[in-house]
C-alpha cells in the first residue's frame, strides 16, 4: 500500500515536528516528508491519498500493560479481537499480561501469543511471568522467555507476595535485560475489599481496599530495586503516597518507573455510588485527592507512562452483586478520548505529552525502537480528530470485553486512523469504524 | 406528603419529612393491634414476595405478619446465599418474580447493593430488608419509632451506638435516619471495627464506652458477631465483654437514666448483659413489636398508595 497524506497537523516530541505538513508512505516507512507533496509528483492510481486537514498526525502508541485473555480465556478477549480494540483506540504496539491459561511462564506460550498476533491488526510485544505459574514460588524460566520475545516479567495480578523471591527475581532478570513490572499490592491487607475504603466504602457498605496496601509494596520493591539495582516499573499506582515514594526514589537514583491509567486519571470512588460493577477495578478508583496527585504525576514526568490496563471480562462475569463481579475496565477504545477531553483540552497536559506517556516512555522500558515522524522510520501512525463528538455505546465496542464505566458517556475527540507498518488497519473517517485486514 | 417512590433502599437518600409520614402512619397501623381482629383489607389483590437470601426468621417473620394483617398475598421465597453466588442468579429470580405479578419484594442479602441491584431491573417496587453492611432502613425506623415512642421525640436527643459499627447495616441507617430527624449521634466500638470516615456520615466517633456513655438520652447495643474475633479484629470474647459489654454497672455510674435498645438477636453476656436487657429502661420487645407497625406502614405506603381515597382505618 502506498499511502499520500495531505495537511496533516502533525505532533511529533521526537523529532520535534510540528504544524502542517504532508507525508509519503511507501512499503511499510514513510518516505518523504514535506510541507507540500504535489499530487503530480505521484502516480495516482497507485495512491491512497487521505487529506487531513484539520486533524492531528500523531506517531502510533504503545500500550505497555494490557491483557488479551488467550490462550484459556477466549470468551473474554482474543488476540484477534484485543488488537481490533487497540487498532480502533490508536495503539499500534501493544503489551499483553501473562495471566492466561496456562500462564505465559514459559517459551512455548509466548511462541503461541506470537503466533496468534502475526495476523492480528497491530503489533503485541508479550511479558512473561516472574515465577512459575505467577504463584509466586520459584523463579520462571526467564532466560528461555527472554529467547522466546518477551520484554519484561510480571505476576501482575498475583503480586509476589515473598520479598526473598522478589529479590531473586530482581537479581536473575538484570542479566537479561528485563524490567520487572511490579503490581503493588499486599494481599493480606486487601483481604476481601472490592473498591477504595474511604468514606464511600462506609456508607456503600463495601468491604474497603486501603491505600496503604498499595503503598507498602510499593515501598518495598522501591527497597528492593535500590538493594539489587534491577529496572522496576510500578504498574497502575494510584495513590498520592505512592507517588511521593516514588518521586523520592527517583531523585535518589533507583531505576524505577510507573505508570498509571486513563480510568484513575478521571474517575473517583464517587463512580461506584450506585453499585455498577463496571466500576470495579484493581487497584480500586480512589479518592479525588489522588487524582489530583496522579494528574500532577503526570505533568511533572514523575509518572512516565499512561498504560489501560485493558481488562475485559465477559458480560456474566460483571453480572450482578459488586461484591461477585471480576475486577477490571476494557480500555483500549476510550484512552485516547478520555485523555484529550479530560486533559489535554485542559491544558493538563499537551499532545506531546501524550506521545512521551503513551509511545516514547514505554517504548523505552520495554528496549523498543520509537522513531516517531521521520523519513525512513516504520509507518506507525494515528490520526486523531479533536472534534469528533461520539457515543460511547458498548454494542459498537471492538473488544469482546464491554466492561467499561464510560458507557452512553459523551465523548469528544476520536482516533480516526490507525496506520501500522504503513496499512490502514482502522478506518473511522467516515465514521463507519471500518477493520482492515489484508 | 406521599412518599413518592417505587423502591425503598435505605435512609441516606429519604427526607425527614417522608421518615415523619412513616412513623405516624406506623402510629395507624399499631393501633390496629390492639384490635380483636387484627386485619384490614388495604393491600387485597396485592402480590408481595419476601426473598431472603440469607436466613433471618426476626426479620421475615415480621415482614410475613404486615404484608398478612393488609390483606396481601405473601410468598416467601428463601434461598441461601451459598448457591446463589453469581449475579445471573440473582438476576434470574428478579425476573421470575417479575412474570408471577409481585408488586413489591422485600428483599435480604448479604451482599451491599443487591437490593439496588434488584431496583434496577424490576418493575415492581423493592423494600431493603437489609443487605450486608450496607442499610437496614426498616430497622433503623423501627428504632426511630420506638425512641419517638418513648422519650416524646427524637430532635435533640443524644444517641449512641455500641459495637461492630464497621459490619452494621443497623448502624449506618441509623446515623443516616438519626441525623435527619435532629438526633445526635455517637459510635463506640474497638477501633478495629470502626469503618473509615465514618465521623463524616454525621456520628462522634468513641473509643471508650465510659465516656461515650456520658449525657446519652439512649443506647443501642448491637449484636457482635463472634466469628469476627476468628478474623483477627478483636482479641477475645472476654475482652470485648469487658471494654465494650454494655453492664448494669457501666449504667449505674450514669447520672441519667438511658433507654436500651437492640437489634437483636442478643449474646446475652457478651455485649449485653442480662440485667440490663431485661431492665425497665429496656424497650427490645417494644422494638420488635413496633417493627410489624413499621412494616405495615412502608408496604400500605409503597404498595397500597396508588388506590385512591381508602381510609387505612
Ligand atoms: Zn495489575
Amino acid at each position: 500500500m502506498k499511502i499520500l497524506i495531505k495537511n496533516a497537523n502533525i505532533i511529533d516530541p521526537i523529532n520535534n515536528l510540528r504544524g502542517k505538513h504532508d507525508l509519503m508512505i511507501v512499503n511499510g516507512k514513510i518516505e518523504k516528508i514535506a510541507t507540500e507533496i504535489s499530487v503530480e509528483e505521484i502516480i495516482k492510481e497507485e495512491y491512497k491519498i487521505v487529506d487531513l486537514e484539520g486533524k492531528y498526525l500523531l506517531p502510533g502508541l504503545i500500550d505497555m500493560h494490557t491483557h488479551l485473555r488467550e490462550p484459556g480465556y477466549e470468551d473474554k478477549e482474543t488476540i484477534k479481537s484485543g488488537c481490533e480494540a487497540a487498532a480502533a483506540g490508536g495503539f499500534t504496539t501493544i503489551a499483553c499480561m501473562p495471566n492466561t491459561k496456562p500462564v505465559a511462564d514459559n517459551a512455548a506460550t509466548v511462541e503461541y501469543i506470537k503466533s496468534k498476533a502475526e495476523n492480528a491488526l497491530v503489533k503485541v510485544i508479550p511479558i512473561g511471568s516472574i515465577t512459575k505459574k505467577s504463584e509466586g514460588k520459584e523463579l520462571a524460566e526467564i532466560g528461555f522467555l527472554k529467547e522466546a520475545g518477551v520484554r519484561a516479567l510480571s505476576d501482575d495480578g498475583y503480586p509476589v507476595m515473598n520479598s526473598e523471591i522478589m529479590r531473586r527475581a530482581m537479581e536473575y532478570s538484570g542479566s537479561f535485560d528485563l524490567p520487572i513490572i511490579s503490581h503493588c499490592e499486599d494481599i493480606d491487607l486487601v483481604a476481601e475489599g472490592v473498591m477504595n475504603e474511604g468514606y464511600n466504602s462506609t456508607i456503600l457498605g463495601l468491604k474497603g481496599i486501603p491505600a496503604a496496601a498499595e503503598e507498602i509494596m510499593i515501598s518495598r520493591d522501591i527497597i528492593l530495586a535500590e538493594f539489587t539495582g534491577a529496572q522496576l516499573h510500578i504498574a497502575h499506582i494510584s495513590t498520592k503516597r505512592g507517588l511521593d515514594m516514588l518521586a523520592e526514589a527517583k531523585k535518589k537514583g533507583v531505576k524505577v518507573s510507573a505508570e498509571t491509567t486513563p480510568h484513575h486519571l478521571v474517575l473517583s470512588d464517587d463512580a461506584v455510588k450506585g453499585y455498577n460493577p463496571d466500576t470495579k477495578v484493581n487497584p480500586p478508583l480512589r479518592s479525588e485527592e489522588d487524582i489530583q496527585a496522579l494528574r500532577e504525576g503526570i505533568k511533572s514526568g514523575i509518572i512516565e507512562v499512561i498504560a489501560t490496563d485493558h481488562a475485559p471480562h465477559t458480560y456474566e462475569d460483571k453480572l450482578g452483586e459488586y461484591n461477585y463481579a471480576a475486577f477490571g475496565i476494557s480500555g483500549f477504545e476510550t484512552a485516547i478520548s478520555l485523555l484529550y477531553s479530560n486533559l489535554i483540552a485542559k491544558d493538563i497536559i499537551s499532545f506531546e505529552d501524550l506521545v512521551l506517556l503513551m509511545g516514547k516512555n514505554p517504548a523505552r522500558i520495554l528496549g523498543l525502537d520509537y522513531p516517531g515522524i521521520k523519513e525512513n522510520a516504520i509507518a506507525d501512525l494515528i490520526v486523531f480528530d479533536d472534534k469528533n463528538k461520539w457515543k460511547l455505546e458498548k454494542k459498537n465496542m471492538k473488544s469482546k470485553g464491554k466492561n467499561t464505566p464510560f458507557a452512553g458517556q459523551e465523548m469528544q475527540g476520536k482516533v480516526i486512523l490507525t496506520i501500522v507498518d504503513g496499512k490502514i488497519v482502522y478506518n473511522d473517517m467516515k465514521g463507519k469504524g471500518e477493520l482492515c485486514y489484508g | 406528603m406521599a412518599l413518592n417512590r417505587k423502591d425503598f433502599l435505605g435512609l441516606y437518600n429519604v427526607s425527614s419529612e417522608e421518615i415523619s409520614e412513616i412513623l405516624t402512619t406506623a402510629e395507624a397501623m399499631k393501633e390496629i393491634f390492639t384490635r380483636s381482629v387484627k386485619k384490614i383489607p388495604t393491600l387485597r389483590g396485592k402480590t408481595i414476595v419476601n426473598l431472603f437470601f440469607e436466613p433471618s426468621t426476626r426479620t421475615r417473620s415480621s415482614f410475613d405478619l404486615a404484608a398478612k394483617r393488609l390483606s396481601a398475598d405473601v410468598m416467601s421465597i428463601a434461598k441461601s446465599s451459598s448457591s446463589v453466588v453469581k449475579g445471573e442468579t440473582l438476576l434470574d429470580t428478579a425476573r421470575t418474580l417479575e412474570v408471577m405479578g409481585a408488586d413489591l419484594v422485600v428483599v435480604r442479602h448479604s451482599v451491599p447493593g443487591a437490593a439496588e441491584f434488584l431496583a434496577n431491573n424490576l418493575k415492581a417496587g423493592v423494600l431493603n430488608a437489609g443487605d450486608g453492611p450496607h442499610a437496614h432502613p426498616t430497622q433503623a425506623l423501627l428504632d426511630l419509632y420506638t425512641i419517638k415512642e418513648k422519650l416524646g421525640k427524637i430532635e435533640g436527643l443524644k444517641v449512641l451506638l455500641v459495637g461492630d459499627i464497621a459490619h452494621s447495616r443497623v448502624a449506618r441507617s441509623n446515623i443516616w435516619g438519626l441525623n435527619k430527624m435532629g438526633a445526635e449521634v455517637r459510635v463506640v466500638g474497638p477501633a478495629s471495627l470502626m469503618p473509615r470516615d465514618i465521623e463524616k456520615m454525621g456520628a462522634q466517633v468513641y473509643t471508650d464506652i465510659d465516656e461515650a456513655l456520658d449525657g446519652v438520652d439512649v443506647v443501642n447495643i448491637l449484636r457482635i458477631q463472634l466469628e469476627r474475633q476468628a478474623k483477627g479484629l478483636f482479641p477475645s470474647i472476654r475482652e470485648y465483654r469487658q471494654f465494650y459489654g454494655v453492664s448494669e454497672e457501666r449504667l449505674n455510674k450514669l447520672e441519667n437514666e438511658v433507654l436500651i435498645m437492640h437489634p437483636g438477636p442478643m449474646n446475652r453476656g457478651v455485649e449485653i448483659e442480662s440485667s440490663v436487657a431485661d431492665s425497665e429502661n429496656s424497650v427490645i420487645t417494644e422494638q420488635v413489636r413496633n417493627g410489624v407497625a413499621i412494616r405495615m406502614a412502608l408496604l400500605y405506603l409503597l404498595a397500597g398508595r396508588k388506590v385512591e381515597n381508602e381510609d387505612i382505618n
